[in-house]
C-alpha cells in the first residue's frame, strides 16, 4: 500500500463518489456532507428570520402602550417565531449536524438511505418557505406555537392561518422522521470495524437517542395536527365537545410529543458538550458508561412527563402528583452528566478556547433554567405563574442555554472540519461574552415580570402596572443579542475566505472525523479505518490498520454488525438522482393543496406514485445469464 | 508510512444480506416502528374519545360485521403467499418469487376492493360525531397502508419480470413480505376496535 496505489485509489473514489455540479446537478445531490451543509445553512436562515420576529416583539414591548405592532400582527409574529424556532431551527439544526457528522464519526462513506436524506431536506425547505410566505401574505398562524384548540379550531380561527401551522408540522415531521431512520441505520449498520457498541462516540449516542425519541414522539404530533386539519377541512369532530370530541385530547397528543421535543433538541447538545470537553481537556471523558446510560435514561423519562405542561387544566390530583415526581426524576440523569463533565474538567487541564467557553456558558444558563424548571414542577407555583413571562424566561434559559450555546460551541468546534478554516478566536471570545451578557439581560428580567404577573403573548400593557422598566431592560439586552448574532455571522463569513487554514485535526481531537482532510473528500475516508478504542484517534496503533477490499469503481460500502461492528456484507449506494427532489415537490404541493381542498389527495396520488416508482426503479441491470446462475449456485452450495 | 500496515480484507463478503444483517431491513423496520407508533396513538385516541360519552356509538347503529370480517380472513390468507415469496426470495428462486409475488399482489388488491365495501358498512359518516370521525380515521389510516403496499407490490412484481431483478432486489422481496405481515397484524386490533368496541364497550 504505497503512495502510488493510494493516489490511484483517490482518483477512482473521486470519480465514483462524484457530487454532480451545475444547475440540474444541484437537485441531484445525495451526499451527506452537501445535504448536511444545506440543512445547516437553511436552518440558520430560518433562525435569523425567527430572530427578526423576536426583535420586532421586543421593540413592541419595550414601552407600555406602544403602537408599533397591532394585536393581530403580534399574534402572528409570536406564533411564527415560536413555530419556526422549534420546528424549523431547533430540531432540524440538530438533525442537520447529525446528517453531516454521524457518518464521519462512525467511519462511513455516506449516510444510510442517501436519497431519503435528500428528500428530507427539500421537504424541510419547502415547509419553511410555506410558513414564511403565509406570514408575508397576512396568513401566518396566530394561535401560539402549540396551537391549542378550541382557539385554533374551526369556530375561533376562521381563514387558513391554523391550517398553515398544521401542515408545517406535517412537512417538518416527515423530514425529521426520515433523518431519524437514516441515523439509526447508519449508526447500527455502517460503523467502521472495531467500533463496538461501547466505543461509539457520545455525540453519536446522543444522536441515536434523539432519533429514537423522534420516532416515538413525532407520530403523536402528526396525528394531532392531522386531526386538527380534518376538523377544519372536512368537518370531523375530534376536538368538538358538542359532538363527543374533546379539547384536552389536543393537549395530551401535543405534549406527549412536546415534552420529548425539548429533549430532542437538548440531547444532541449534550453530545456536542461531551465532544468539546473531551477535546479541550485532552483526555477521555469521565464516566463514559454513566454518561451513555444517562442519555438513554433521559430518552425514556422524557416520555413520562408531558402532563406537567397541563397542570392548570384541572386533571385529577393523583395524576398530577405522579407527573411532578417524574419531572423531578428527569433532573437526575442530567445531573449525572453535569457532574461527569465537571469531573472531566477538574481532572484535566482545560484549554479555554471558544468552543469550551460556550460550554461554560451552557453550564451557567442551563443550571438557572433547570432550577426554574424544578420550581415549575411544583404545582402551586406553576398555577401561580402559568402562562406568564416566568415560563417564557424558563424555556429560553433551557433552550438557548441548553441547546443554542452548545450548538454555537459546536459550530466553532466543527467549522474547521466543514470548511477547512478556523474561526477567529479573538472574535469568538467577544462573540461569547456579548451573547452571554445579552442573553441574561434579555431573559433574566422576564422571571421578575412573570412573578409580577405579566402574562405572555400580550401585545402591550398599561403603564400603571409598572412593567415598563424591566421590559425596556429586556429590549436593551435583545440589542446585545443581535450584536452577538451579527458577530457570529461576521466571523463565519470572514473566516470562510480568510480564516487560518485548519489542517486535518487542529484541536488534536479523538473522533474519526478528524482523521480525514478538512473539508472531507467526497468519499470521506480513503481507507475505512479500523477502530481500536473508545477514543478512536488517540487509541490507534502506529500502523493505523484499515479495511481493504471495498470496491472503488462503484459506490460500495461495508455493512457491519450492530453490537461489535464486525464486517457482514457489502452493499451499493445509489448514484445522484432527481427523483427525491421531484417526489418532495409533489409531496409539498399535496401538503399545501390539502390546506384548501380534500381533493388534493386524489389529485396527488398519480404524480406521487410516478415519482416514487422512478425513485425505486433500479438503474442497474442483471449480469448475463451464465454469470448470474454460477453466482447463485455458488451461494446455494455455501 | 514505513511499517507494514495491518489490513482487514473484506473483498470476499457477499454483496447483500437478508433480515437484520442487511441495511434494508433496518429502514423497513424503522418505518414500521414509526407507523406502529401512529397506530398505537390513534387507537389510544379512539378509547380516549370513548371515555368522553356514555353511549358508544353515540346515537348511531353498530357497524355491520360482514365486509370487515371477510377482509380479515383474506388478509390472514395473504400471509401464505407472502411467506412463500419471502422463502423463495431468500433462495434466489426467481420462478417461485414471480408466482408468489403475483399472488400476493392480486390478493392485496382484493383487500383494497373489499375495503371499499367496508366504508358503507360502518353505518356512520366522518362528520356525524366524534365516534364517526375516529372510526373513519382509524380505518382510513389502515387503508392507506393497504393501498400503498398494493402499489408497491405491483411495482415489485413488474420488476421481477424484467432484467433489473438483481440479487439486492430479492432482499426487497423478502422485506416486502415483512412489511406486509406488519399491515396484516395491525388489521387485527384495528378490526376488533372498529367492529367490536361498539358492541362490547
Amino acid at each position: 500500500m504505497d503512495a502510488f496505489a493510494d493516489a490511484r485509489l483517490r482518483r477512482e473514489l473521486e470519480a465514483t463518489w462524484y457530487v454532480p455540479r451545475g444547475f440540474v446537478g444541484w437537485f441531484k445531490v445525495v451526499d451527506h456532507r452537501t445535504i448536511g451543509r444545506r440543512y445547516i445553512v437553511t436552518a440558520f436562515v430560518f433562525f435569523l428570520l425567527a430572530g427578526v420576529l423576536a426583535a420586532l416583539m421586543r421593540i413592541q414591548l419595550a414601552m407600555p402602550e406602544n403602537r408599533f405592532i397591532g394585536p393581530d400582527l403580534y399574534n402572528q409574529i409570536f406564533t411564527v417565531h415560536g413555530t419556526a424556532m422549534m420546528f424549523l431551527f431547533a430540531v432540524p439544526i440538530m438533525e442537520a449536524m447529525g446528517v453531516y457528522l454521524v457518518p464521519l464519526m462512525v467511519g462511513a462513506r455516506n449516510i444510510a438511505f442517501p436519497r431519503l436524506n435528500a428528500f428530507s431536506y427539500y421537504v424541510f425547505l419547502f415547509g419553511g418557505v410555506m410558513l414564511f410566505t403565509a406570514l408575508l401574505l397576512n396568513s401566518g398562524p396566530d394561535a401560539g406555537w402549540f396551537s391549542y384548540v378550541p382557539l385554533a379550531g374551526p369556530d375561533y380561527s376562521p381563514g387558513k392561518r391554523a391550517d398553515f401551522w398544521a401542515q408545517l408540522i406535517t412537512f417538518t415531521e416527515v423530514a425529521a422522521l426520515a433523518v431519524s431512520v437514516e441515523i439509526v441505520a447508519t449508526v447500527f449498520k455502517l460503523r467502521a470495524p472495531g467500533m463496538t457498541i461501547n466505543r461509539i462516540p457520545l455525540f453519536v449516542w446522543a444522536m441515536v437517542v434523539t432519533a429514537f425519541m423522534v420516532i416515538f414522539a413525532m407520530p403523536s404530533v402528526v396525528t394531532s395536527s392531522t386531526l386538527l386539519l380534518l376538523d377544519r377541512l372536512v368537518g370531523t369532530h375530534f376536538y368538538n365537545p358538542a359532538e363527543g370530541g374533546d379539547a384536552l385530547l389536543w393537549q395530551h397528543l401535543f405534549w406527549f410529543f412536546g415534552h420529548p421535543e425539548v429533549y430532542i433538541i437538548f440531547v444532541p447538545a449534550l453530545g456536542m458538550i461531551s465532544s468539546i470537553i473531551t477535546t479541550f481537556t485532552q483526555r477521555p471523558v469521565f464516566g463514559y458508561n454513566a454518561m451513555m446510560l444517562s442519555v438513554v435514561a433521559t430518552g425514556f423519562i422524557g416520555f413520562a412527563v408531558w402532563v406537567h405542561h397541563m397542570f392548570a387544566t384541572g386533571l385529577p390530583q393523583l395524576g398530577l402528583a405522579y407527573f411532578t415526581a417524574a419531572s423531578m426524576v428527569i433532573s437526575i440523569p442530567t445531573g449525572v452528566q453535569i457532574f461527569c463533565w465537571i469531573a472531566s474538567l477538574w481532572r484535566g487541564t482545560p484549554r479555554f478556547a471558544t468552543p469550551l467557553l460556550f460550554v461554560i456558558g451552557f453550564f451557567i444558563t442551563f443550571i438557572i433554567g433547570g432550577l426554574s424548571g424544578v420550581m415549575l414542577a411544583v404545582i402551586p407555583f406553576d398555577t401561580q405563574v402559568h402562562d406568564t413571562f416566568f415560563v417564557v424566561a424558563h424555556f429560553h434559559y433551557v433552550l438557548i442555554g441548553g441547546a443554542v450555546f452548545p450548538l454555537i460551541g459546536g459550530i466553532y468546534y466543527w467549522y474547521p472540519k466543514m470548511t477547512g478554516r478556523l474561526l477567529s478566536e479573538r472574535l469568538g471570545r467577544l462573540n461569547f461574552w456579548v451573547l452571554l451578557i445579552g442573553f441574561n439581560v434579555t431573559f433574566f428580567p422576564m422571571h421578575l415580570l412573570g412573578i409580577q404577573g405579566m402574562p405572555r403573548r400580550v401585545y402591550t400593557y398599561p403603564a400603571e402596572l409598572g412593567w415598563g422598566p424591566l421590559n425596556m431592560l429586556s429590549t436593551a439586552g435583545a440589542v446585545l443579542l443581535i450584536a452577538g448574532g451579527a458577530l457570529l455571522i461576521v466571523n463565519l463569513v470572514r473566516s470562510y475566505v480568510a480564516g487560518e487554514v485548519a489542517g486535518d485535526n487542529p484541536w488534536n481531537a479523538d473522533t474519526l472525523e478528524w482523521s480525514t482532510t478538512s473539508p472531507p473528500p467526497v468519499y470521506n475516508f480513503l481507507h475505512i479505518p479500523i477502530v481500536e478504542g473508545q477514543n478512536a484517534l488517540w487509541d490507534r496503533s502506529a500502523d493505523r490498520p484499515v479495511v481493504v477490499g471495498i470496491r472503488s469503481d462503484c459506490r460500495e460500502v461495508l455493512v457491519t454488525g450492530v453490537m461489535d461492528a464486525e464486517p457482514m456484507h457489502k452493499t451499493q449506494f445509489p448514484e445522484p438522482t432527481l427523483w427525491p427532489f421531484a417526489c418532495a415537490v409533489v409531496a409539498s404541493a399535496f401538503f399545501v393543496g390539502s390546506i384548501f381542498t380534500p381533493w388534493a389527495l386524489p389529485v396527488a396520488v398519480v404524480p406521487l406514485a410516478i415519482t416514487l416508482i422512478g425513485w425505486f426503479w433500479p438503474k442497474n441491470r442483471r449480469p448475463v445469464r451464465g454469470e448470474r446462475e454460477a453466482a447463485t449456485l455458488q451461494e446455494v452450495r455455501a | 508510512m514505513t511499517a507494514e500496515r495491518r489490513v482487514l480484507d473484506v473483498s470476499a463478503l457477499p454483496p447483500h444480506a437478508f433480515g437484520p444483517r442487511g441495511l434494508i431491513w433496518w429502514g423497513t423496520v424503522g418505518f414500521m416502528v414509526i407507523e406502529g407508533s401512529m397506530f398505537v396513538i390513534v387507537l389510544i385516541t379512539y378509547f380516549y374519545l370513548r371515555l368522553q360519552v356514555s353511549d358508544w356509538p353515540p346515537s348511531l347503529p353498530n357497524p355491520d360485521l360482514g365486509p370487515g370480517t371477510v377482509n380479515l380472513l383474506v388478509a390472514i390468507a395473504t400471509c401464505v403467499p407472502a411467506a412463500l415469496a419471502k422463502r423463495a426470495a431468500e433462495k434466489f428462486d426467481l420462478r417461485s418469487v414471480r408466482i408468489w409475488l403475483t399472488a400476493l399482489t392480486v390478493l392485496n388488491f382484493i383487500t383494497v376492493a373489499i375495503r371499499a365495501f367496508e366504508y358503507p358498512a360502518l353505518n356512520c359518516k366522518w362528520d356525524d360525531n366524534a365516534y364517526g370521525s375516529i372510526t373513519w380515521f382509524l380505518i382510513s389510516l389502515h387503508t392507506i397502508h393497504l393501498a400503498t403496499d398494493a402499489m408497491d407490490g405491483a411495482v415489485l412484481t413488474a420488476l421481477s419480470f424484467t432484467d433489473r431483478m438483481t440479487k439486492p432486489r430479492f432482499v426487497d422481496v423478502s422485506e416486502n413480505s415483512l412489511y406486509w405481515y406488519f399491515i396484516v397484524v395491525w388489521w387485527i386490533p384495528i378490526y376488533l376496535t372498529i367492529y367490536f368496541a361498539p358492541r362490547w364497550l
